[in-house]
């Protein structure tokens, strides 16, 4: 009698388990909401992965105003004339295809920390268990006299987000005269994309060195010495440029006249260029700053590292170049990607109570082009340092390339159409 | 005063069964626990070799999905030796301990490709 009820109860909780198991890889029972802002290379990931990572448990809606991704990496190759805007844009129909995220275009005006949702530009509500934020960056126009005015009327472009401004730049690099002067200036570190100004001026000078060959590239930089693989960099400009491409360092901008394209130093003499691109002071996006996330010199978000939650705001999980670094961290979409996958495993823990993973890793490859073909690379690999609470590079990894080769070139495009995929399909 | 009544079957079954069942909810949490510390570690290598290791069909990439857990996991520590050589993978390797380079193999060798 005993034995017998004992079987039966068992029977009943098997029964409820598998019912449980069937529930859960079906979708029906959502074990959270998750809200993810910004449809970039941290967002897309944090979107399609808190899907894979919750067998599809978890609700994620992505909010995003533009109806294409138009890709960051790659577009100084559109620059160059190597490639086209259609090459790096891409769609965002394989998130809800493949995944069942509900991608939502619209831009989020307001977060309401307190009731817990977002309000959308038109006019809808959302409300979250957990906020994913990858706002990208904003501009310090502030910084540079000028600057924005020169900008606005087209005279002074960053294209430092893709989209409009790298095919408007690429046109001004067209109607270039031979022999003109095609500057870029560098905001001090850190700013998106460390490597992503001297491969540019790279992708130029190989184009002009090609079509305009009398012309100029200088590359001014307020940074003490090329941010980042240096060594190669300088050894492109030397080998593949002879006189075409001048590197100033230390130089500090002050303002900038649109209507001349000349821009001012601290010290240095004024520049005049015929294409100037000046790259504008960074700062997390609008909507982390507005939110009042950016409590790291009113300029970058501090997050816990091992979710990459805000340490200004509980349940708003913040990711990629919006984020004050951790040593040796670039600002990199590689790096934001590497934060979404970090971020959902524990947004996923944290809706199972589960504990979240006390050893999380990172992975960064940043490759840069140096003309059509040769291409370089630096790559890093990062763990979480429990007693300092920060990610640290592994001791012994990462590294920059021996020398430049077409075999990297055919990597770079291999990583940027495998990555898109592991962001978007 | 009442006397105690004993647990009758009905109370002990339930009460078996809870425990049973609590136990089972509890290991299937610590497996998808297990399932996503290791999913998330191999997915550190999906920029490049694609998602769960299906790298984009025709990019020069390797796909990592279905293969020999044997053959990956040697290779994946001869870069990590520097027996082998390599433009970028040695530096990842160097990245990651011998015990998580056999976590990932196992993953991977278990997708189909």
């Amino acid at each position: 009698m005993q034995r017998r009820t004992i079987i039966k109860g068992l029977g009943a909780a098997g029964a409820a388990a598998t019912l449980g198991g069937c529930a859960s890889v079906g979708g029906t029972a959502s074990k959270g909401r998750v809200v993810v802002v910004g449809g970039g290379w941290g967002g897309t990931t944090a979107a399609k992965y808190t899907r894979l990572f919750s067998a599809n448990t978890v609700d994620v809606t992505l909010v995003e105003p533009n109806r294409q991704f138009v890709s960051c990496p790659i577009s100084n190759l559109v620059l160059g004339g190597m490639r086209t805007m259609a090459d790096i844009t891409h769609s965002y129909d394989g998130l809800v295809r493949n995944h069942g995220v509900r991608l939502v275009h619209d831009t989020v005006t307001v977060v309401d920390r307190g009731r817990k949702e977002v309000r959308l530009a038109g006019g809808q509500t959302l409300k979250y268990d957990k906020l994913v934020l990858s706002p990208g960056i904003d501009f310090m126009w502030d910084h540079t006299p000028g600057l924005q005015t020169a900008n606005a009327a087209g005279q002074v472009l960053h294209a430092w987000r893709p989209g409009a401004e790298t095919a408007a730049l690429r046109q001004q690099l067209e109607t270039m005269p031979d022999g003109g002067t095609y500057a870029i200036t560098i905001p001090l570190a850190p700013y998106r994309c460390p490597p992503g100004p001297y491969e540019r001026a790279c992708t130029v000078a190989a184009y002009l060195r090609r079509h305009k060959p009398r012309s100029k590239v200088l590359v001014i930089d307020e940074n003490p010495d090329v941010t980042s693989k240096p060594g190669l960099f300088k050894a492109a400009w030397r080998d593949l440029y002879p006189n075409m491409v001048e590197y100033r360092p230390l130089h500090r901008v002050v303002s900038v006249d649109g209507a001349t394209r000349t821009v001012n130093f601290e010290v240095h003499e004024p520049v005049r260029a015929d294409v100037l691109n000046v790259l504008p002071a960074m700062r997390a996006g609008r909507l982390a700053v507005d939110t009042g996330l950016a409590n790291a010199n009113d300029r970058w978000c501090h997050t816990h590292f091992l979710t990459f939650e805000s340490t200004a705001a509980s349940d708003i999980h913040v990711l990629g170049d919006a984020i004050q670094i951790a040593p040796g961290m670039p600002k990199s979409g590689h790096m934001a990607n590497s934060h979404a996958k970090v971020a959902a495993a524990a947004i996923i823990s944290m809706f199972n109570g589960w504990p979240v993973n006390p050893h999380p890793k990172l992975t960064n490859v940043c490759f840069s082009f140096l003309d059509e073909t040769h291409a370089v690379h630096i790559a890093s690999v990062h763990e979480y340092n429990t007693a300092e609470r920060t990610f640290r590079t592994v001791a012994g990894s990462g590294g920059v390339s021996d020398m430049r080769n077409d075999l990297q070139g055919i990597h770079t495009w291999a990583w940027a159409q495998n990555i898109w995929s592991d962001m978007l399909t | 005063m009442t006397k105690r009544r004993p647990p009758t079957a009905h109370a002990l079954g339930v009460g078996v069964a809870l425990a049973l069942s609590t136990l089972a909810t509890s290991a299937a949490a610590a497996s998808s626990l297990d399932q996503l510390r290791i999913r998330a570690l191999a997915a550190t290598c999906a920029q490049c070799h694609g998602t769960d290791g299906r790298a984009v069909p025709g990019s020069a990439m390797v796909g990592l999905a279905g293969m020999d857990r044997h053959h990956l996991q040697s290779q994946l520590l001869a870069f990590r030796a520097g027996t082998r050589s390599a433009t970028i993978m040695h530096q990842i390797m160097r990245g990651y301990s011998p015990e998580q380079i056999e976590a990932i193999s196992v993953y991977f060798s278990q997708l189909r490709p």
